[in-house]
C-alpha cells in the first residue's frame, strides 16, 4: 500500500503521515494560502487582460472587426471559467458500491458528524466541516476550502487510495484526515482551482451549490 | 465499550471491541491494530468532541479508533 513506504520521514507528532510523500511541498498555512490566492488572481488577469485589450483595440481601430473582438471577449471569459470547471470537478461523485456497503458506510459517517452536516450530506452528498483555515466542503474525491470572508474558494483534489470504497467511506477518509491535520491535508491535496466563489458556484451542480452556500453561511456564524 | 473499526469495501468492519473490565479483549485489539498498521493502514482516534488524532499506539480509553487507507492528491 502507498502508506507502507513512508516510515522514517521526519514529521511532527500528530501530522498526517502522507505528508512524507510530498515532503518537498511547504506546509500550507494562512500565508501560503494568501500567496497562492494572489498568484491565481494574477494568472487569471494574465489570461484575461490581453484578450480584453486586444478586443478593445480592434474595435477602436477597425469597428468592422467587432465580430473578432467578440470572439476575443468570449476567450477572456471562457479561460477562467474552464479553470473553475476544473475546480468544480473535485466534487464530482465517483462510482457507487452495492447498497449494503453504502448503507454501512453511511452509518459510520453519520456517527462522525453532527446533525447539520448529516442533513447537508443527505441533500447534497457533501459534508461541511469548519476548520482553522476556513470552512471545508468534503466530497468523495476532493474538498473545497471556503476562506474567511467567503469570497475565495480553493478546490483540492484528494482521495483515499483504492477504488472499491463506498462513497460515504471515501468522505469519511478525507474527513478524518482533515480533522487530524488540516494544514497537512491541504498540503497533501492538489490545488486545482483558487478563485471567486461566484465563479465556482456557476460551475457546480445544483446540490453542490447548496453545500457551498451552507459552508459560506457557517463561516458567517461566530 | 471501545471499538476498533476499519474503513473498507464493506462500509466498515469492527475488528475488535474492548472495555475496562476485559484486558484480554484489549490485547486482542492491540494485535489486530498492529496487524492493520503493518498492512499500511493509518489509525485515527475519533474523539467525542468531534476532533481526531493520528495515533500509532492503541489507546486503552479511546471510544473509537478508526483505521483508514492513505490519502493522496488526485
Amino acid at each position: 500500500m502507498p502508506g507502507a513506504g513512508l516510515a522514517g520521514a521526519s514529521l511532527d507528532a500528530g501530522a498526517l503521515p502522507e505528508r512524507a510523500a510530498v515532503h518537498w511541498r511547504p506546509e500550507v498555512d494562512e500565508r501560503s494560502l494568501r500567496r497562492s490566492g494572489r498568484w491565481w488572481t494574477l494568472t487569471t488577469i494574465g489570461h484575461t487582460v490581453p484578450f480584453l485589450a486586444a478586443a478593445i483595440l480592434l474595435i477602436a481601430l477597425k469597428p468592422v472587426l467587432t465580430p473578432i473582438a467578440i470572439v476575443l471577449l468570449i476567450h477572456a471569459w471562457a479561460i477562467p471559467d474552464l479553470y473553475a470547471a476544473r475546480g468544480a470537478g473535485v466534487l464530482r461523485p465517483r462510482g457507487r458500491a452495492d447498497i449494503e456497503p453504502e448503507r454501512r458506510a453511511l452509518l459510520l459517517l453519520g456517527d462522525l458528524v453532527g446533525e447539520p452536516a448529516r442533513a447537508c450530506h443527505a441533500r447534497t452528498g457533501l459534508v461541511p466541516e469548519r476548520g482553522e483555515l476556513g470552512t471545508w466542503v468534503v466530497g468523495e474525491a476532493g474538498a473545497l476550502l471556503i476562506r474567511p470572508g467567503a469570497s475565495r474558494v480553493n478546490c483540492y483534489c484528494v482521495n483515499a487510495t483504492g477504488s472499491d470504497l463506498p462513497a460515504a467511506d471515501r468522505i469519511a477518509h478525507l474527513l478524518l484526515a482533515l480533522r487530524c491535520d488540516e494544514r497537512g491535508f491541504a498540503t497533501v491535496a492538489n490545488l486545482s482551482f483558487s478563485g471567486a466563489c461566484w465563479r465556482l458556484r456557476r460551475r457546480l451542480r445544483p446540490p453542490h451549490r447548496d453545500a457551498l452556500d451552507v459552508a459560506r453561511r457557517t463561516l458567517a456564524q461566530p | 465499550m471501545s471499538r476498533l473499526i476499519r474503513l473498507d469495501q464493506t462500509g466498515h468492519t469492527t475488528l475488535a471491541e474492548w472495555s475496562v473490565e476485559d484486558p484480554r479483549a484489549f490485547e486482542d485489539a492491540v494485535s489486530a491494530f498492529r496487524e492493520e498498521l503493518d498492512r499500511g493502514m493509518f489509525a485515527i482516534a475519533s474523539l467525542p468532541d468531534g476532533t481526531a488524532e493520528q495515533i500509532t499506539e492503541l489507546p486503552f480509553d479511546a471510544p473509537t479508533v478508526i483505521l483508514r487507507r492513505p490519502i493522496a492528491g488526485g
